[in-house]
């Protein structure tokens, strides 16, 4: 297993056909494809950590919940907030920062701090020819040439495997709170999650159960920071969203992390059999896929982001993507029995085309990954 | 400064190349005329001038990617232009160049207030967009200083940023979607009103790529509800140090300032000559903003005070109102202005690592004596965003190209601490050449490569941002 970046560059630089890289091999997404397993774990450790500027920079390798208790040692996280995919997919291992980056993952807060690609300040990283390269640096702005951060997020390692990455990180809040509407059908909550999020009360979260915890809707609204303030907007948004339904506070620690958790991994689709789908959108179309959804494939519909992130559950083999047509928006197999549709949708003729051009420039023999995103 | 030699072979062309460009766009939206044209031959970096060959100005989309693929069939060099207040030379023209003016797309053309986004054309000016929004109560968050003019395009180009960064990030990270025309005509759509690429993520790539991959004629950007109310409070300390370990402490507390800014003593002694803000006379000036409603800005404001006084401060000034927070903000406000009273200056925007404010302020303080310039320190603190204001005599003869050496030491220092030669301005011409400072050959042939992609005959304003001796093969192609 190699240990540093420099055996990590000779590794692919020597590779004789595909490589699989694999993290925490903790997230089975994207098309099935033939490689020789690249595990990259050996490259571990927090290389630089300074409360003080915010700023975080660990090997790929290293696994996540190391970098959240150390994180959480100064009262800091990642706030992004990503999700644990190993209980949807129902994988083993352990995640690791440069699988998260690899897959830009984030949760609920995506919504109102940004993703990952958002916190992403610098990476290096290995091409496909073995060349070791960086982009972007430690300090939060910096425009100095093309921006092949944002552009590694999410490129699942088809573009060159990630060796180290820099991270911003900010304060974790003193409290939190949910606010909850219950018994909304979709198109409702929908309207009250943006009225949520389209008030001066810098909601954190929104979404939308409608089978609940019990079988009945709930809506949720998430609130943080210090105990006043949150308490404070709480009150006011109650005031703002009675119009809609019944709207209680939840203000107890472990059940408004619990909640937000649950909602973060999708937990109401664990152990389900069927396909997974996660479908982003805008958020006022949201309840329109969700109907589409249901008619269609009798499935089952979470939101998240206000409505613009529609986690699903259909029978084995359903088209989701048909549920789209005439909105904008992108549906991404996460999980599926049998490899009927590409996992990644085309983002169109011209687009797809530039990709692969990227994708030959950077990876020019095809080895990285090939095939994963299409 | 060096830029390529115009192409012969395009000046000879010129009235074939106009009357192309006529026959697509109407006759008020091509400018030719050599004295009309001066108009376009620098940005806000005015120390380097060259008129173009012509200027267009189109009204839409359709226009854009007309103007676009006659000058990819005949070769011509096109440079994009926001409104020309790149401070890096970003709009710096050939004389065998065609300047593309979006200043005429400028149409709102949605408002979405339900998913919080407003869909703009790009010649649209930066503040303009928040003026569309802000009687519902929202705001589009990116503030550069120059927002008053700039375009969302030239934002868009540059990735610019502003005084709000820490809270509310960069341009990148409130732009949703682009309408874009490559250089050989096709119109593509990257992202929209819904979150997250669907593949790789070209939005993020585009943006800050300074209109070599391609001109944004439109943007959906994110807009937010403007907060109940925000209160800045003024400290000074008696030392650099002092400052820095202050925003340190602060940020490690857990309060999240919607801006931290930062004045060293020359530049709060030129800002009260000039706007007489009734600032201290410290080495150091802060001025730190929350937002929040009334109690919530009380409460944070208590806790920086607290810490802040664990730093020895000479002087605290707490806004309790509307009129004392536009008191403190006067001066920081006036900064440059008052600078360029004294003088012509340059200013840099190099980013730091937080930790190395004091030694790098130090640092500076000592180029300055060798040099013989005197340099004003205004910045963004929470994110280690300097801006040098270095002092220089433009009509001295020398004094600007020992500015720009100055200027070339000051940058090479933030990237010698582990920051970066630009943190918002971009590199356009002016830090063009100190790029192999911060990245290797093999880092910048992976940035190339993407130009290639994109544009692969180097004709979308092909002469900045890279060292020309690394570009040269590519152009010359």
């Amino acid at each position: 297993m190699v240990t540093s970046e420099k055996e990590l560059g000779e590794a692919v630089a020597s590779a004789s056909g595909p490589m699989r890289i694999i993290g925490g091999g903790t997230r089975p997404i994207g098309n099935a494809f033939e490689g020789e397993a690249l595990p990259v774990s050996g490259l571990s450790g927090v290389t630089l950590y300074e409360p003080g500027a915010l700023t975080l920079v660990a090997k790929a390798g290293t696994p996540l919940a190391e970098v959240d208790t150390l994180l959480a040692s100064e009262g800091q996280r990642l706030a992004f907030e990503p999700m644990d995919h190993r209980g949807l997919l129902g994988s083993a291992g352990e995640p690791t920062i440069g699988g998260m980056v690899a897959a830009n993952v984030s949760g609920p807060r995506r919504v109102q701090a940004g993703a990952c690609r958002d916190f992403l300040l610098g990476v290096r990283f290995v091409d496909g020819t073995g060349r070791v390269l960086k982009n972007g640096g430690r300090v939060m702005k910096n425009v100095t040439g093309y921006d092949l951060v944002k552009l590694m997020a999410g490129s699942f390692g088809t573009l060159g495997v990630l060796s180290e990455v820099s991270l911003k990180v900010l304060p974790m809040a003193e409290t939190q709170a949910s606010v909850l509407i219950h018994g909304l059908d979709d198109f409702s909550a929908v309207r009250a999650m943006s009225a949520a999020l389209g008030s001066p009360f810098d909601v954190t979260g929104a979404a939308h159960m409608p089978g609940g915890q019990d079988g009945e809707a709930v809506t949720m609204i998430r609130l943080e920071g210090f105990e006043g303030a949150v308490a404070y907007r709480a009150q006011r948004l109650v005031g703002l969203l009675s119009g809609f339904g019944e709207v209680t506070i939840e203000d107890a620690p472990d059940q408004v992390a619990a909640r937000w958790a649950g909602t973060r991994d999708v937990t109401a689709f664990h152990g389900a059999s069927g396909d997974v789908w996660r479908i982003s959108v805008k958020p006022s179309d949201g309840p329109e896929v969700g109907a589409r959804l249901r008619a269609a494939a009798g499935a089952e519909v979470q939101y998240d982001w206000g409505g613009g992130l529609v986690w699903t559950l259909v029978a084995p083999g359903s088209d989701v993507r048909t549920a789209l047509a005439g909105l904008g928006g992108h549906a991404r197999i996460e999980r599926a029995e049998t490899a009927k549709y590409p996992a990644f949708p085309s983002q169109g003729a011209v687009l797809d085309q530039m990709s692969a051009e990227l994708r030959a420039r950077f990876d020019p023999r095809g080895i990285l990954n090939p095939g994963l995103m299409g | 400064m060096e830029m390529p030699v115009p192409d012969p072979a395009i000046l000879s062309q010129k009235a074939q190349i106009v009357a192309r460009l006529r026959a697509v766009l109407p006759k008020s939206a091509v400018i030719d005329d050599e004295i009309e044209t001066r108009a376009y031959e620098c940005d806000a970096l005015t120390a380097y001038r060259c008129p173009p060959l012509a200027v267009v100005l189109p009204t839409s989309t359709a226009e854009v990617s007309a103007v676009l693929e006659i000058c990819h069939q005949l070769g011509v060099p096109v440079v994009p232009r926001g409104a020309g207040t790149s401070l890096a030379g970003g709009a710096l023209p050939t004389a065998d160049c065609v300047i593309l003016g979006v200043a005429r797309l400028n149409q709102v053309l949605e408002m979405d207030y339900d998913n919080r986004f407003i869909r703009v054309q790009s010649g649209r000016t930066n503040l303009s967009v928040t003026g569309a929004v802000e009687e519902q109560g929202f705001f589009y968050a990116p503030d550069p200083s120059s927002q008053l003019a700039c375009a969302i395009a030239g934002n868009v180009a540059m990735n610019s940023g502003g005084a709000h960064c820490l809270k509310y990030g960069v341009t990148t990270n409130n732009l949703l979607g682009v309408t874009m025309v490559l250089m050989d005509g096709r119109v593509v759509e990257i992202g929209g009103a819904h979150l997250d690429a669907a593949g790789l993520d070209l939005l993020g790539l585009i943006c800050g790529s300074e209109g070599q991959l391609g001109v944004v004629t439109e943007a959906s950007l994110r807009i937010l509800r403007q907060p109940e109310g925000a209160r800045p409070v003024l400290v000074g300390f008696e030392t650099n140090e002092a400052a820095g370990a202050c925003v340190s402490d602060i940020i490690k507390a857990g309060v999240l300032p919607v801006a931290i800014e930062f004045m060293d003593r020359p530049c709060i002694r030129a800002t009260e000559a000039f706007a007489k803000a009734g600032y201290p006379d410290v080495e150091a000036l802060l001025i730190i903003e929350v937002e929040g409603a009334d109690a919530e800005i009380d409460f944070q404001l208590g806790k920086i005070i607290e810490i802040a006084r664990k730093h020895d401060p000479t002087e605290i000034r707490e806004s309790k109102s509307a009129e004392e927070s536009a008191r403190i903000w006067a001066g920081r406000k006036a900064a440059f202005g008052a600078m360029g009273q004294i003088n012509d200056y340059m200013c840099l925007d190099g980013t730091i690592p937080v930790s190395k404010l004091p030694f790098v302020l130090t640092r500076i303080r000592e180029l300055s004596g060798q040099y013989g310039l005197d340099v004003g320190n205004v910045f963004h603190a929470g994110d280690g965003n300097m801006h040098p204001l270095i002092l220089f005599d433009a009509n001295k003869p020398g004094d600007l190209e020992k500015c720009e050496a100055m200027g070339a030491d000051i940058l090479r220092l933030c990237v010698e601490v582990g920051g970066c030669l630009t943190g918002e301005h971009g590199v356009g011409v002016e830090k063009r050449d100190l790029m192999f400072d911060q990245y290797s050959v093999d880092d910048l042939e992976a940035q190339l490569v993407v130009k290639d992609v994109f544009d692969p005959d180097w004709l979308l304003n092909p002469a900045k941002v890279f060292p020309l001796a690394a570009t040269k093969s590519r152009r010359a192609a």
